[in-house]
């Protein structure tokens, strides 16, 4: 488990590194956040003033080591847009991407389980079909244009739902709702096909024949093998929604990482675009190594 | 069911030929209706601009947010007019050969870089194909909306552009598919009597390959081009991915959403091109799984022998 760990670990270095520093020479090509930031009638020597307090002034290569020997004492440099360290609206930002990720995604784990499950235990009838054409049309459907609709209908024309923003549950319904939709769509496939192939093998038909009921069945002798290349989409799905679901959280205006990252590139916020890919980052390796650790408690032979 | 032939593959002589394939896509109702959608979409991508460009940019401040299904004002009108007053029904259609033109340009380029590097990896030793498969870890690994975002930034949002990005993104999957499968082919026999009976490295790959991987190929990339697409969308709702003059679907999109509250059709046309496309996509590409698969096309020929 630890070798595994640390293949993990090394793997993730290795591209971390790449998208650090391919994200730190492009996004100072996008242009000089001295003229975005400053008055439009800012003299050239306001403007090196500004450079050189950020210390945008020097050559970009001494600009990256800066950057690097700061790093290595976790010190992230300040939000060019807030004066506060980058790190602190990182993580304030994911304070809010956290939940709402992590709330959808036990919604959407538990729907398509128990949905994929029943639909693969009766082949081809009514129930089944109606999962496959949600899914399908789940897994077709940009979600900006849900997200747009669902505005449309619960908040402007039936008045249940508010239109963006945080502050009360209600406004987290849309934004669960529409990130629901995608994940729902892959995931309650996956489960239908590993439980297809799970309920007809010998130990299932075993347990059928020694009059083990339906539900029981399913849910556990048949479940615990089918699970395993779920895990591996759960997973996948999961790493998706902690980068941020950049579309949702734009249009329901939700302060999360994505919003925060889109918001810092446009505004040439260098340092909070790198800070939220490295936490991003981070996030993404600890979740792989939990769905490692539930590969080993659900199988046990992969535990050794 | 119970009436099926045999559970063996029937032989027949001429299996890929074009007419057997669109026989089986006949039966498939699904399946067929889906190819009628994309070659309607296909046909007003290709000539929908020479017919309709001048209707579709041609503003009409009178007829701003006119609503659909009201035939007042002529048959271009029928889906509304936008807030400019433009027909929507001539711009969907405008629209439709930017969003087809980025999904096909990047589909196509991703599909022959990463089936041209997979091949060499599946074919060639350890070392090259090593650092091949570490590339495109490293691609897969980034999260390809960021990389979009700054990459679009940086060189300007244009539809060569926009290919370039989409194509980059989405090389890994074909790499890893087509070295995954030559490295299962290139151990069969027929291979290896090429190799004993001396046929060149280029020989083998072209000729005795390629054949084998390509079905599966092309199934991916139907399933892809429907991935592609909404990234693309993604991307000009966002503002970063196409710019007026030009128009896509997801673009359209975004330009009716100040208008959400007064004019739904401007937002809710566009995004439903955008899911019935994907959605034939989807099934189409289903369908091919299995009939270009010749292991089991002889399910859907053995339908088609019994349903007559």
């Amino acid at each position: 488990m630890t070798k595994l760990i640390g293949q993990r670990a090394a793997a993730s270095l290795l591209s971390l590194i790449v998208l650090m520093v391919l994200v730190f020479f492009l996004s100072r090509l996008t242009g000089d956040p001295a003229v975005l930031f400053l008055p439009i009638d800012a003299t050239e020597e306001m403007k090196d003033q500004f450079r050189a307090l950020h210390g945008l002034d020097l050559p970009l290569i001494q600009q990256f080591g800066n950057y690097v020997l700061d790093l290595l004492h976790f010190e992230f440099g300040d939000s060019l847009r807030k004066a506060r360290p980058a790190i602190d609206i990182v993580l304030e930002a994911y304070a809010w991407t956290l939940p709402l990720a992590l709330y959808t995604m036990t919604l959407v784990v538990i729907a398509a389980i128990v949905l994929g499950s029943l639909a693969a235990f009766k082949v081809g009838g009514f129930f089944d079909r109606l999962v496959s054409i949600v899914s399908l049309v789940g897994a077709s459907a940009p979600d900006f244009w849900v997200a747009i609709v669902a505005i449309m209908v619960f908040s402007l024309g039936l008045g249940w739902l508010p239109t963006s923003g945080v502050g009360s549950v209600e406004h987290w319904i849309l934004p669960m709702a529409v990130l629901f939709i995608r994940p729902f769509g892959l995931i309650v496939q996956v489960v239908r096909s590993s439980m297809l192939s799970a309920l007809s093998s010998a130990y299932v038909k075993t347990a059928r024949a020694k009059g083990v009921k339906n539900l029981r069945l399913i849910f556990v002798h048949t479940l615990r093998n089918g699970m395993l290349p779920v895990i591996t989409v759960i997973g996948d799905q999961a790493a998706a929604m902690l980068n941020g679901a950049v579309i949702v959280e734009t249009i329901f205006g939700f302060p999360g990482v994505g919003k925060l990252m889109i918001d810092s590139i446009l505004q040439r916020d260098f340092n909070v675009v790198l800070a939220a890919i490295l936490v991003t980052a981070v996030a993404i390796f600890l979740m792989n190594i939990l769905i490692d650790i539930a590969y080993g408690l659900l199988d046990p032979r992969i535990r050794q | 069911m119970s009436q099926l032939p045999s559970a063996t593959p029937p032989q027949s002589s001429e299996r890929s030929s074009p007419a057997i394939l669109l026989s089986m896509l006949w039966r498939d109702k699904l399946a067929f209706v889906s190819a009628i959608i994309l070659l309607i979409i296909f046909v007003c991508a290709l000539v929908g601009p020479a017919l309709l460009g001048d209707l579709a940019t041609d503003q009409n401040l009178r007829g701003r947010n006119s609503p659909p299904f009201d035939l007042s004002r002529g048959w271009a009108f029928i889906l509304g007019g936008d807030a400019l007053g433009r027909p929507m029904l001539a711009r969907l259609i405008v629209a439709a050969r930017s969003t087809m033109m980025v999904a096909a340009g990047a589909v196509i380029a991703s599909l022959v870089v990463g089936a041209a590097f997979g091949l060499v990896a599946g074919y060639l030793g350890k070392n090259v194909s090593q650092l091949i498969m570490r590339l495109a870890d490293v691609i897969m690994s980034f999260p390809s909306l960021l990389i979009a975002v700054v990459v679009l930034y940086v060189l300007g949002p244009s539809i060569p552009n926009m290919i370039l990005v989409l194509a980059i993104t989405r090389i890994p999957i074909y790499l890893r598919t087509t070295r995954a499968e030559v490295l299962e082919v290139r151990e069969r026999m027929f291979v290896q009597a090429a190799i004993v009976m001396g046929a060149s490295h280029w020989r083998i790959i072209v000729r005795h390959i390629l054949p084998q991987v390509a079905p599966t190929l092309i199934t991916i990339a139907t399933l892809d081009f429907a991935f592609v697409m909404l990234a693309e969308s993604s991307l000009s709702f966002l503002g970063i991915g196409i710019q007026p003059p030009d128009i896509t679907w997801g673009l359209m999109v975004s330009q009716g959403r100040p208008y959400l509250g007064n004019a739904w059709w401007l937002a809710f046309w566009p995004g439903l091109c955008i899911v019935v496309t994907t959605l034939a996509l989807n099934l189409l590409s289903n369908w091919m799984r299995v009939a270009l698969d010749p292991a089991q096309r002889w399910r859907l020929e053995a339908r088609s022998t019994t349903d007559e």
